[in-house]
């Protein structure tokens, strides 16, 4: 007897809805795994490696092994590929691959694993295929994790107790290797704040980035009383990038189009033209005073990327 | 012996679907998505309400009575503003995040049991009030919830912003730190339960709640679950003081909606997780499930206190948001590895260990003996980390007093505990005209 027939005799072919599931589940499983191959950024590999693992934890609930599927989401996705995410977003998320290689022989010892590993799976499969079968419903009988809770703590119970001692002196190495002696003490924020009045360090937080109602960004240096441009007032980081926006830039959007471009002007003509065409408008303005201000400033609102500010009940 | 409520063996879902239909299991559905839509925006002015109790203020009270309608504004308003796409983000994770978040927010009631079997109304059909059930139902809700954190981070990540990013990189670390905490104090009902379906833990607090029973479990879910929920005082991932709104700084309109929609249902889930774990599920409370032999426990009564137990929860976290400040992350840190860990592992382990001894015939245990241990715990940690008051430390100069140097460091400071002061000019001058006194 073929093993199809005996499968069939057995009430072991999919059923309709299965084959439905199966069609529309793998091709998403298989293309988010090949992205994995294929994508570019890190971030969108992670990504489809998470879609990748969902996908399988559907299937394997579809075959009747509810508890492999959740577990597979919980385990995997849900620890595994976030701490992933976590260290490629602290470390940065577009560093290319390095080609170099660090142990010897490492190309030659990975082909030698990964053709045990195609053999070990080639093994599963055959064994899956050409076997009989009886199903996930004989064996788990109705409560597939009691069914599996008997199987680990009888036939495989070694099995577990070594994995387990794997993973405890794995996570021991990481301890001792990122292990750290502190040399020095500890500063605490007494001690911090000390240092900056002996250094002459400020001692206030930097002024807060943005003039002018349009410009409340934090990427527009603040100004001083004599319209000078205050360098820390925007963040390190902006500055670093190269992302601070110049006085000239913002004197241009608020100036009218017809006037020269600022660029040549030194930083005090710019601010003596801003002034004197926000004056202007305001003294143009026809009565009453109460909207004069309000109708000064432009009219249009510029493109500024703030969220909106939910009044007293943001969450 | 081994007591009656301990004597378990591994539970299949007690809850029976044998007479659900297409029709009905759809019906449900429906039922739990408007159901958690409505209660959203209940729980928005609910807690607008209670909060303004709490810091003494009246709350929305203008549009409709007791301000009802404030919900309606508020939700118009969020959803006609200018819905701004930034133009550096990476397009399709930036748009999809929110959806991620609010599909696995929706998914969670699919498991949770709101009452006991009823019967439909005009119908014969009886049916669990509960869309479906299984063996792992609580771990799928771990489960759910693990892919509904991938919006908030991804959300964060995508937008290519400081504020953005750092927001999700918290949201990650809290996450990966108090899904620990909750898991193992979830452990501790599947060990007593000998059950991870839902409705066969609501089935087994017949007798005690475990929230009575694994009193310590209780206490690590509910921090935990506060910090998983991203609310104060653990909502580090969108602290407004530190990053203006953290993951979803550059989420506006709908999109914005979404989030803040997800965030509302996860309060709701985690309440009502909460519920059906620790409190109970749906059996109405002591002296209640008494009256007439147990008439409260049947039918639709069991929806009203399945509910009165997650509003008090929502209520709780309402509570805890109008009274504790935000936690500095070390903080935060410090206390989900260093506090709720370590405790969820040793009570683990004590409760495996009464339970082993229990189940392999050494130590038969009374069925008061687990609730007494629990409570035994409880005290024990409470007298652990109960501050204590430091005796006000007195500043005995250690060494010899020190000249006073009045512009020490270049500032002018006041003198130290143990420095001299040097004579004042009017005491100089007192003492010489005394001496010149005494002279003449």
């Amino acid at each position: 007897m073929s093993v199809l027939a005996a499968a069939a005799d057995s009430g072991l072919v999919m059923s309709t809805a299965e084959q439905w599931l199966f069609w529309t589940v793998g091709p998403i499983v298989v293309l988010s795994a090949s992205a994995l191959l294929f994508a570019k950024r890190a971030v969108v590999t992670a990504c489809s490696v998470m879609l990748t693992m969902v996908g399988l934890a559907v299937l394997y609930v579809g075959l009747g092994a509810p508890f492999l599927g959740v577990v597979q989401v919980v385990v995997y996705t849900g620890a595994i590929m976030m701490l992933f995410v976590f260290v490629l977003m602290l470390v940065g998320v577009d560093i290319s691959d390095s080609f170099v290689e660090t142990i010897r022989g490492q190309r030659w010892l990975g082909t030698l694993f990964g053709l045990g590993l195609l053999a070990v799976l080639g093994g599963a499969l055959a064994r899956a295929t050409f076997t009989q079968v009886i199903g996930v419903e004989a064996v788990s009988d109705g409560n597939n994790p009691g069914a599996i809770a008997n199987l680990l703590f009888s036939d495989y119970a070694f099995t577990l107790e070594v994995t387990g001692c794997l993973l405890i002196i794995a996570a021991m190495g990481a301890v001792v290797l990122t292990h750290r002696v502190r040399l020095t003490k500890k500063l605490t924020q007494a001690d911090m704040a000390a240092v900056k009045v002996r250094e002459g360090m400020r001692l206030t937080p930097p002024p807060a980035p943005g003039n002018y109602a349009r410009h409340n960004a934090a990427d527009v240096p603040a100004l001083d009383a004599a319209g000078k441009i205050i360098e820390d007032s925007v963040p390190d980081v902006l500055r670093m990038r190269g992302q601070v926006h110049t006085l000239r830039g913002v004197a241009q959007d608020l100036l009218p189009a017809e006037v020269a471009p600022v660029d040549a002007a030194p930083v005090d003509v710019v601010v003596d033209v801003v002034v004197d065409v926000v004056v202007e408008a305001a003294a143009a303005e026809p009565p009453p005073p109460a909207d004069a201000s309000a109708e000064a400033a432009p009219a249009e609102v510029a493109p500024v990327d703030v969220a909106p500010v939910e009044e007293g009940d943001t969450p | 012996m081994i007591g009656t409520w301990l004597a378990v063996t591994p539970n299949p879902p007690q809850a029976d679907f044998s007479q659900d239909n297409g029709w009905i299991v759809a019906g449900k559905a429906v039922l739990i998505l408007i159901c958690a839509l409505v209660s959203v925006i209940i729980a928005i002015w609910f807690e607008r309400k209670v909060i303004s109790r709490l810091q003494q203020r009246i709350g929305p009270n203008v549009r409709g009575p007791m301000g009802l309608f404030q919900l309606i504004y508020d939700a118009m308003k969020l959803l006609l503003k200018e819905d701004i796409n930034v133009s550096r983000a990476d397009k399709l994770i930036y748009i999809v995040a929110p959806g991620i978040s609010v599909a696995a927010s929706l998914m969670v009631f699919a498991v949770i049991p709101v009452g006991g079997q009823a019967t439909i109304p005009f119908t014969d059909i009886s049916t669990p009030l509960q869309l479906t059930d299984f063996p792992v139902a609580v771990l799928y809700i771990l489960a759910v919830t693990a892919v509904g954190v991938y919006g908030i981070v991804l959300g964060g990540w995508s937008s290519r912003a400081t504020y953005s990013l750092l927001g999700s990189v918290r949201s990650t670390a809290q996450i990966i730190s108090y899904e620990l905490a909750m898991g193992m104090s979830l452990v501790t009902v599947f060990i007593m339960s000998g059950s991870m379906s839902t409705s066969a833990i609501v089935g087994a607090q017949s007798k005690l709640w475990y929230g009575v029973m694994l009193a310590p479990s209780l206490f690590l879910y509910i921090v935990s679950m506060v910090g998983e929920t991203n609310r104060l005082p653990f909502d580090l991932p969108e602290a407004e003081g530190e990053l203006v709104g953290g993951y979803m700084t550059e989420y506006s309109s709908m999109k914005f909606a979404w989030f803040f929609l997800a965030e509302y249902i996860n309060m709701l889930n985690v309440s009502a997780v909460c519920t059906t774990l620790f409190l109970g599920g749906w059996r109405a409370p002591w002296p209640l499930s008494a009256i007439g032999d147990g008439v409260l426990n049947t039918g639709y009564w069991t929806v009203l206190w399945f509910l009165a137990k997650t509003w008090l929860l929502m209520f709780l976290f309402v509570w805890i948001r109008g009274t504790v400040v935000r936690f500095r992350y070390d903080q935060f840190m410090r206390l989900g590895w260093k506090g709720l860990l370590p405790v969820a592992l040793c009570w683990i382990v004590l409760l495996t260990g009464v339970r082993a001894a229990d189940q392999f015939g050494l130590y038969p245990l009374n069925d008061w003996a687990v609730p007494i241990l629990s409570w035994c715990v409880v005290f024990y940690m409470v007298i652990w980390y109960w501050p204590t008051k430091e005796p006000p430390s007195v500043d005995e100069p250690t060494t010899e007093p020190t000249e006073f140097d009045p512009l020490a460091d270049g500032y002018p400071v006041p003198p130290l505990p143990g420095q001299k002061l040097p004579p004042s000019p009017r005491q100089t001058l007192a003492a010489a005209v005394a001496e010149v006194k005494e002279e003449q």
